[in-house]
């Protein structure tokens, strides 16, 4: 009964420490706009939430806790990656049973090439730092609203 | 709290992008000085960055800092004009000037305040963002 309370603030929990993933990938990526050599780097959201939370669109499993945020996906078993833009990369050979959470991350070609290897489009990575602050306000709120529901309903006043 | 690390990364960042505006500083400073006794005049310096990583396991590739790793010497020789009245003037009335190309050194400073305003910008977010979900459940 009660985990129906919190299964679905499990997701969101699960979709929050996702959102301040990437959002350090993406600040990573911000910092090192003047590395040479450096290759910006993402990660597929909706998949790898799919996998941190279990089978797709059903019931919601906590990812197993441990190693820190790169748990994700560890419940799901080898998923694949998926190329869902073009600038992505087949990400299919990686290994995804690896415990590190470098193999899940893809990697971000440049649209406009650069003379030192840097693959970092500064304009990119600031809409999905927005895009991804954004979002992860969002999903704040509905952890928000979730408690004050369960707490409504606990106390029984309307 | 993964996100605590984008202080690091970000400030990591600013560090190095600040060392990049005091390298262009001192580059402009001394973009007119000429050679002095020794005949050496002063060497325009540029900085190399280098990606570090900062993860929590020690090499974590999620969050990847920026570190100057050299500061390094422009070796191309210095403008030589005839001007046998300079107190600074060789043997044969040339003086050396820095190798400093002041056009070079302005691009360097708008791109290296660019960057420093950009990671500026992604603390300020990852800031509010954190204090908004201190006040979680409220």
């Amino acid at each position: 009964m009660l985990n129906r309370l919190t299964d679905s603030l499990n997701f969101h929990g699960n979709a929050l420490a996702l959102r301040s993933e990437r959002q350090r990938l993406i600040a990573s990526n911000i910092a090192n706009a003047d590395t040479p050599g450096y290759v910006a780097r993402d990660m597929d959201f909706a998949r790898t939430l799919r996998e941190a939370t279990g089978s797709p669109g059903g019931g919601v499993r906590l990812a197993p806790s441990g190693s820190s945020i790169s748990g994700f996906g560890a419940s799901a078993g080898g998923g694949m990656l998926t190329t869902t833009a073009l600038a992505h990369f087949d990400g299919s050979t990686l290994e995804m049973a690896s415990a590190t959470s470098n193999d899940k991350l893809l990697y971000a070609t440049a649209a406009q090439t650069n003379l030192d290897g840097n693959t970092v489009d500064m304009d990119r990575e600031r809409a999905n730092f927005a895009d991804n602050a954004v979002k992860y306000e969002a999903t704040l709120r509905f952890i928000n609203g979730n408690v004050r529901t369960t707490l409504d309903a606990i106390k029984g006043q309307g | 709290m993964s996100m605590l690390n984008i202080f690091s990364v970000s400030g990591s960042a600013i560090s190095a992008q600040s060392q990049r505006l005091n390298i262009v500083a001192s580059n402009l400073a001394n973009a007119d000085t000429v050679a002095g006794p020794d005949g050496k005049s002063y060497k325009a310096r540029q900085v190399q960055f280098q990606t570090q990583l900062m993860g929590a396991q020690g090499g974590d590739l999620s969050s990847a800092g920026v570190r100057v790793s050299t500061i390094s010497e422009d070796n191309t020789p210095g403008k030589r004009i005839h001007d046998p009245a300079n107190p600074s003037a060789d043997a044969e009335g040339y003086v050396t000037y820095s190798n400093v190309n002041a056009i070079e050194e302005m691009v360097n400073m708008i791109s290296a305040s660019r960057s420093y305003q950009n990671n500026v910008e992604v603390m300020n977010t990852a800031k509010s963002l954190l204090l908004k979900t201190l006040q979680m459940g409220q």
